[in-house]
């Protein structure tokens, strides 16, 4: 390269005239091993500028925190769910049961007929347990005629 | 627009936004910050990112912006930081750590410059942009920054014939 050239690039340079394309022809003018002395004292910027550029950055760039958030927001949503989900059916679990249970009369005297018939079934079912029981009796009377003798 | 499709997106760019905050803030951990906190904004403005022309450019302003505020608020609290963390490369061949330790006053001398300066070469010398670009990011006029750029060329040149005139470069 012509050193006259290059001496004519680096003034416009020095008056920041020169163009991207003429500043990479003297970045490469720099980078090459025949520099004329009295332009050395250049070269270690040229060659600088040349290194500077490959720098790079070393650490991720953490974009998550955004994604996290919502992983949290959806497992909070997703707990509320259950627990109103759990909640609900117990509490329509004691509804029903409540309904079954509360049986209602209104007339009074339909209530005492029905009490009766209820009360009637009960004494029914204990007379007939009683019953069964008076057998007992019998083995009773055999039992204190056999051991009478002791 | 999904996590992968902007890492896509800002792929090209987020090393030159790294240099840029890098460039203003010297230490390495405060660039990274820097660019982090720019691309996490930019994420957090995804919807409206499809309407932009130039997201880079966008990337890029911003990153100006929330560094020198970063300065700002630094030297308001009276904080005095002062970086080390010059690139110490592999010593190998002599040439190289010659060559290592001419780029250190280079970057030494750049971080003198005012932060406009300092702006425009990272920009222009370093990321090789066109100075419509760099205008637009800049928000001043184009001839303002080869104004710009042309003094702090000189004052770069200046500090190394001194340095060469040591014999310390």
């Amino acid at each position: 390269m012509a050193l006259d050239r290059i001496e004519i690039l680096i003034e416009k340079y020095f008056e920041g005239e020169t163009s991207i394309a003429e500043e990479k022809e003297l970045k490469n003018y720099f980078s090459s091993s025949n520099v004329a002395q009295h332009l050395e004292q250049y070269s270690a910027v040229f060659g600088y500028y040349k290194q500077a550029k490959n720098e790079q950055l070393a650490t991720t760039i953490p974009l998550k925190s955004k994604k996290q958030s919502i992983v949290v927001w959806l497992s909070v949503a997703a707990s509320v769910v259950v627990m109103l989900g759990v909640g609900f059916t117990f509490y329509k679990n004691n509804l029903n049961t409540e309904i079954q249970n509360v049986g209602k009369v209104d007339d009074p005297e339909i209530a005492f007929r029905e009490t009766q018939k209820a009360l009637d079934l009960v004494s029914k079912h204990l007379n007939k347990g009683i019953e069964s029981v008076s057998y007992l009796n019998e083995f009773e009377q055999s039992k204190n005629k056999i051991f009478k003798i002791n | 627009m999904n996590q992968k499709e902007f890492m896509q997106l800002i792929n090209p760019f987020k090393d030159k936004i790294f240099r840029l905050a890098k460039r203003l803030l010297v230490s390495t951990e405060e660039a990274e910050d820097a660019t982090q906190e720019v691309l996490v904004k930019l994420w957090s403005k995804n919807d409206s990112l499809e309407q932009l022309k130039s997201v880079e450019a966008m990337a890029m302003t911003m990153t100006k912006n929330y560094c020198l505020d970063q300065l700002k608020s630094k030297r308001a609290g009276n904080m005095t930081i002062v970086h080390n963390n010059y690139t110490d490369g592999s010593a190998g061949l002599q040439k190289r750590v010659e060559d290592n330790d001419a780029w250190q006053w280079v970057e030494k001398i750049i971080n003198q410059l005012p932060e406009q300066q300092k702006l425009i070469v990272q920009m222009r010398d370093i990321e090789e942009m066109e100075f419509e670009e760099i205008s637009k990011i800049m928000e001043m006029n184009e001839q303002a920054i080869r104004t710009a750029l042309s003094r702090a060329r000189k004052t770069i040149r200046e500090n190394m014939t001194k340095t060469n005139n040591y014999g310390i470069g």
